[in-house]
């Protein structure tokens, strides 16, 4: 559809679409550095409500525990993800084949309050002490469903004669997914460690039901801080996350370049 | 295919099948097993203890125990949905919720997707980019953006005053206006992406095809376009749908307090009732709400990740 010239209406709509996603969160950096202590008043600009963040140990240490959460989650769920990416895209079939594939699928739409309460139930029964490693447990669930869909769509656009050369030439099957397949898929399975990272950094309700007491994650302080109304130290935090999470966006774009150059389409997500 | 080709694959295949081992155990311990527990939950009695439900389960008891844990279960909370009208409203909000909010968001999103699809290809990835970003970005966030906004002496009544256009502060949040704009605002990009991957991928011969033969512009949309692009709004409007009718955190914070959603009723049961119980059976009666749904997106998912 490129050739096609693009109408005063495609321009207008496209327009309308950026403004509406972005306007509002670029209100929102812009008053993070608001001096006024009323959000709406502007006082100059400052850094102050940075500094506040930085000297709150509460919300550093609740910062600090996302991060954590992110970072095992995403590598617990990128390699789980990618296993199951690799046995439904390339393995023949396989008792409860439907099931699994099913199970991976759901949680990508799945309403987070059912995954959350659900999680939580099973804690309480097996008697697991509620906190970091519960919360931790809960996002791999949730997150590995995402990457192995994007390792699934990179492995679907992958040439298989690659591998089928390669065992042709003499590799076992274990020696040509890794010395052929993996360094193929490696770009979007990055891709799509970065994508678990910043949803187990994004989010609420999962984590509110399965953590503990005295162990809350940054959503979990924004929320409770939120509902007392606006404040311009959550302004400032906010900021800083939306600057993380750009960070790894423009990362996991770079990556996925590299692999589309390498390979054919790479996959958007 | 050559049959040494056939035969490579199959040996590449059957090694491949064994990586499923780990997932789908984790997945069936984490995934399935939980919704044993909320469903047998759900048909325990509410207590006063920790954890607030009775009774326990006890597989080391063994069969007359479990015997007599089933005896004990009753569907007294699913009457209790039933009857009382607080959840049954809730459940037709939250349906006509994601209804209406899915309405306008294909309204909004098909044409912005569009104008993406027409974009030179050159521009096509930094404009996926573009919409990404947002998706991305945390949920609370975004809302907590447009709080900022909306708030009582918030910008835009700001602007409002100043232009002259109100002349008092007009009440934005805690109304259903807020709402619908904070999950419209939110789950765009869920509209937005699989919508464009349609667009981009169709082949726009077809289209010039239908104008050289004389179709005009809006009879080349409507005949040829859309009806191509089924399957992007198919996949849009379930993945906005589903977790919208289950969602807690826009109503929660831009809604009134005077009509809840599901997800919220569940809530609440939960961290403020402490009713594990009619929790659980709110999750029940949600989810079987949401089955032919999440059947049809499975199903979706399935023909676009397996089909090639």
């Amino acid at each position: 559809m490129a050739q096609a010239r693009l109408s005063r209406f495609n321009v207008a709509s496209l327009t309308f679409g950026l403004a509406f996603l972005y306007l509002p969160i670029v209100i929102l950096v812009i008053y993070s550095f608001n001096a006024s202590r009323l959000v709406t008043v502007w006082g100059g600009w400052s850094l102050r409500w940075y500094r506040e963040f930085f000297n709150d140990p509460a919300m550093i240490e609740a910062a600090w525990m996302s991060v954590r959460v992110g970072a095992i989650s995403a590598t617990l769920a990128s390699l789980l993800g990618t296993l199951a990416a690799v046995a439904l895209s390339r393995g023949e079939a396989f008792r409860g084949r439907t099931l699994f594939s099913g199970m991976l699928y759901a949680p990508l739409v799945m309403p987070e309050v059912i995954t959350g309460l659900s999680l939580l139930l099973l804690f309480v029964a097996i008697n697991a002490e509620r906190g970091f490693w519960t919360v931790v447990v809960a996002h791999t669930t949730l997150t590995m469903c995402f990457v192995a869909v994007v390792v699934q769509s990179r492995l679907g656009s992958l040439d298989r004669s690659l591998e089928e050369a390669a065992m042709d030439l003499g590799c076992d099957p274990v020696r040509a997914f890794l010395l052929v397949t993996l360094p193929l898929i490696i770009p979007s399975i990055a891709a799509g460690w970065m994508l678990a990272f910043t949803l187990s950094l994004d989010d609420l309700v999962i984590a509110s039901f399965t953590t503990g007491p005295g162990s809350a994650t940054l959503p979990i302080r924004i929320y409770s801080e939120v509902r007392l109304g606006v404040k311009p130290e959550i302004n400032a935090i906010c900021t800083l996350v939306i600057a993380l999470i750009a960070v790894v966006i423009v990362v996991a774009s770079l990556v996925s370049k590299l692999s589309s150059a390498r390979g054919e389409s790479a996959a958007p997500l | 295919m050559s049959a040494r080709r056939i035969f490579a694959r199959q040996i590449f295949a059957g090694p491949a099948r064994f990586a499923a081992i780990a997932p789908y155990v984790w997945m069936v311990l984490f995934f399935l097993v939980p919704f044993v527990f909320v469903l047998k939950i759900s048909l325990s009695q509410t207590a006063i203890a920790q954890p607030p439900y009775a009774p326990v389960f006890d597989v080391a008891a063994g069969f007359g125990a479990l015997k007599e844990a089933f005896a004990a279960l009753s569907l007294e909370n699913f009457r209790l949905l039933v009857s009382d009208n607080l959840y049954v409203l809730s459940y037709l909000r939250s349906l006509v919720v994601a209804l209406v909010s899915t309405v306008i968001l294909l309204l909004i999103g098909y044409p912005i997707a569009y104008g993406m699809a027409r974009l030179p290809k050159r521009w096509q990835p930094v404009a996926m980019m573009l919409v990404i970003v947002p998706f991305w970005t945390s949920f609370l966030i975004r809302i907590y953006a447009w709080i900022n906004i909306l708030q009582h002496d918030g910008l835009l009544n700001q602007i409002l005053m100043a232009l002259h256009i109100v002349s008092q502060p007009v009440v934005w949040l805690s109304t259903d206006g807020a709402m619908y704009l904070g999950i419209v605002y939110s789950y765009l990009p869920f509209m937005i992406l699989p919508l464009y991957a349609t667009l981009a991928k169709m082949d726009s011969s077809l289209e010039e095809a239908a104008a050289d033969l004389g179709a005009a512009p809006h009879d080349v949309f409507w005949l040829v376009t859309f009806p191509l692009s089924l399957s992007g709004v198919g996949a849009g409007v379930l993945l906005c749908f589903i977790p919208i009718v289950g969602e807690f955190v826009i109503p929660d914070l831009l809604a009134g307090s005077d009509s809840l959603m599901i997800g919220q009723t569940l809530w609440l049961e939960f961290f403020m009732n402490k009713d594990w119980p009619v929790a659980s059976a709110t999750a029940i009666v949600l989810l079987a709400v949401l089955v032919v749904p999440l059947l049809l997106y499975d199903r979706l998912q399935r023909r676009q990740l397996e089909a090639r």
